[in-house]
């Protein structure tokens, strides 16, 4: 067998948007239609679209790969393909090895049966045997943490629990090569960290793993490769860092000028020494200068700026006001600039940079762009999650346990 | 076609697994339990003594024991049928639909597992009818042999109505309609309450419905002590395998645009 676990080639897929006849009594009155109306025929090409085109990549064995890419780029539709739920128009694709998909991991769940008679279900449609499953029962039901209701049918299971078994059926079914869509976005933060540390140690053990997020701090964490989608066609691969950097330099819009507010933040820029910048490395001292435009006059103005991880989640925030700059006024037509240095002391992943202009004496917020530029931090891989607390390791020992140690045990 | 063979054969355990949900599902869900099964075909036995009654009424030849084991004997097989193939036009759609778009393997286990669960509950059923011909003294003879013949007959023509009504009604969502009008009627047609032999000559009329030679085989080599028709066998069991075979080519053929069609 060779090293590749995986692989598409030219791949093309066509769906058809717009109205498919679906019963009977539209398809007939449609067809004895047509055949006295032939030159309507031609509309039904206008009516296609390419959901993926020309789509070639390959994986190894023992390599993480992800793809990323907005709602729509054809994600799904790669995954569907390689899982062969559905067949290419054109192109070639090849998978070596037992294949498992996370794609709705509790596809295969019935209702009214109970969690334990839904992993035997869910196993065998996985394409597990059932003496296997038999063997990994105890495993898998420790995994999903359901102990005490494992008896229990699942319609009385919340959606969190119901994915939860799921994904531990799911993972233990030791794939060569495993597909995994956007599964972590259910489950408590515990069970996300579970399933991550379950993936590395598919990779660990040789299998293949691909890995479709929007959360690009688990891509990059989990892979070493990853692929930009964008309608359908394949905008690059490389290294994940690479790729995740091209995609939000990808997803800045510049903004247009909005007349209904009496004053709006302009422009967010962030830069380094060397000018406007969007990856930096953990550490790094960045400037970001904030333009505002005032439409009407204006007094008692504050610049806000807040950083944001990709969930939304505000993990630092600061003002003009605060910084011991007075509120400030403005008249129509008048702009405002300023510039604020900051110190980049977060761990490896994407963060927004957010600005907002508020009166300062009555709390209103007149406008903000969140987020207003994405940076992307780099950082060596020995510190993971938001912040980098500049760890250093001054004792590491190793020392017998001492008596009256081994009583307490 | 071999190749998909030796894949729906690998798949073997998912058959059984399916099939054992879906009996375990119904019987879970009736307060009957095994009552279920022998539901239908009580009301139909009931319904073709309604019928035989009237028509002994009418020729003023007394009613025997031996119509009412025969309609009994045609009742359970013909409840199979229609059970088996209402069964499979929803074994695509509806419960199963995310298993037939967000997971692979070969669908063709859901209709099969469908015809499967139904044949289960022919086997339950006919536990019961057993001991009803017992009681009536039907007795036995060596003709018996070719009842599970028969029967095996009947399982080939469910599976390849069952793979063709599944996909067509995964395609278009009225087939389930037509088909149940289909099923409601299709028992006037077919000889389950009346005997192919009233009708004299203009019988043969109705075996050409491939259903007919076989319950009337069944009628004969149970009830009547005699072996089927055997050119009207050699009939239903051609129509049975060019339709199981017919209907599996097309399921296969299909198969790869269900999961964008549904």
């Amino acid at each position: 067998m060779s090293d590749i676990a995986l692989k598409m080639e030219h791949v093309y897929k066509k769906f058809r948007k717009g109205e498919i006849f679906d019963s009977l009594r539209d398809l007939i009155p449609a067809l004895t239609g047509r055949m006295f109306r032939q030159r309507e025929l031609n509309v039904s090409d206008k009516r296609e679209f390419w959901a993926l085109q020309d789509v070639s990549f390959e994986v190894q064995r023992g390599e993480a790969f992800g793809i990323i890419g907005h709602n729509g780029a054809g994600k799904s539709t790669a995954l569907k393909l390689l899982s062969r739920i559905m067949k290419p128009t054109k192109g070639y694709l090849a998978i070596n090895g037992r294949l498992s998909a996370l794609i709705e991991v509790a596809a295969g769940f019935h209702q009214d049966l109970t969690g334990r008679e839904n992993v035997f279900l869910n196993g065998t449609i996985l394409g597990m045997t059932k003496q296997e499953i038999a063997s990994k029962l105890d495993q898998i039901i420790a995994f999903s943490g359901l102990e005490e209701f494992i008896d229990t049918p699942v319609k009385r299971y919340s959606s969190g629990m119901y994915a939860r078994l799921g994904f531990s059926v799911a993972a233990h079914v030791d794939p060569e090569v495993l597909i995994v869509d956007e599964v972590l976005s259910v489950g408590d933060y515990v069970f996300q960290q579970k399933c991550m540390d379950r993936m590395r140690s598919v990779i660990e053990g040789g299998a293949a793993v691909l890995f479709v997020s929007h959360n690009l701090k688990a891509v990059t964490e989990l892979c070493q490769r990853a692929m930009l989608f964008k309608h359908g066609k394949v905008v690059t691969i490389g290294p994940t860092d690479d790729v995740v950097r091209r995609y939000l330099s990808e997803a800045l819009k510049p903004r247009s000028g909005e007349i209904d507010k009496i004053v709006t933040i302009s422009q967010v820029r962030v830069r380094d020494r060397g000018g406007e910048q969007s990856t930096f490395e953990s550490g790094d001292t960045a400037w970001v200068d904030v333009e505002v435009t005032a439409h009407e006059n204006a007094e008692q103005l504050a610049v806000v700026i807040w950083l944001t991880d990709e969930n939304q989640y505000i993990i630092f925030d600061t003002s003009t006001q605060r910084l011991g700059h007075p509120p400030f006024s403005l008249r129509a037509a008048q702009s405002y600039h300023c510039t604020f240095e900051l110190k980049f002391n977060m761990a490896h992943g994407a963060f927004h940079v957010c600005a907002a202009i508020h009166r300062y004496n009555i709390q209103k917020e007149y406008d903000r762009l969140a987020p207003g530029a994405t940076v992307f931090i780099g950082s060596s891989m020995a510190v993971r999650g938001a912040v980098n607390c500049l760890p250093k390791l001054l004792r590491a020992e190793t020392a017998a346990m001492s008596s009256r140690d081994e009583c307490k045990v | 076609m071999r190749e998909q063979l030796r894949e729906l054969f690998r798949y073997r355990g998912l058959l059984y697994m399916i099939t054992f949900r879906d009996i375990k599902v119904r019987y879970k869900q009736s307060v009957m339990g095994f009552m279920w099964a022998i539901l239908m075909p009580i009301l139909i036995v009931m319904a073709g003594m309604v019928v035989r009654y009237a028509y002994a009424l009418a020729t003023h030849v007394p009613l025997k024991s031996e119509d009412i084991a025969s309609v009994a004997v045609k009742s359970l097989p013909w409840a199979f049928l229609i059970s088996s193939i209402r069964l499979g036009c929803n074994s695509l759609i509806g419960n199963n639909q995310n298993l037939v778009t967000k997971v692979y393997f070969p669908k063709e286990i859901l209709p099969l597992a469908a015809m499967m669960s139904s044949l289960f509950d022919f086997l339950v059923a006919s536990a019961a009818l057993l001991v009803f011909l017992i009681l009536v003294h039907t007795g036995w003879s060596v003709h018996l042999i070719w009842a599970p013949i028969l029967l095996l007959t009947m399982v080939v023509l469910a599976s390849g109505i069952g793979l063709v009504v599944s996909a067509a009604s995964l395609f278009f969502r009225d087939v389930k309609y037509l088909v149940e009008v289909l099923l409601t009627f299709g028992i006037f047609f077919t000889p389950v309450f009346y005997d192919v032999h009233m009708f004299g000559d203009r019988g043969k009329w109705l075996l050409l419905n491939p259903v007919a030679p076989i319950l009337d085989g069944l009628s004969a080599c149970i009830v009547r002590r005699q072996p089927p028709d055997l050119p009207w066998f050699a009939y239903s069991l051609g129509f049975g395998v060019l339709m199981l075979f017919g209907g599996y080519l097309l399921f296969k053929h299909l198969e790869p645009a269900f999961a964008e069609s549904i």
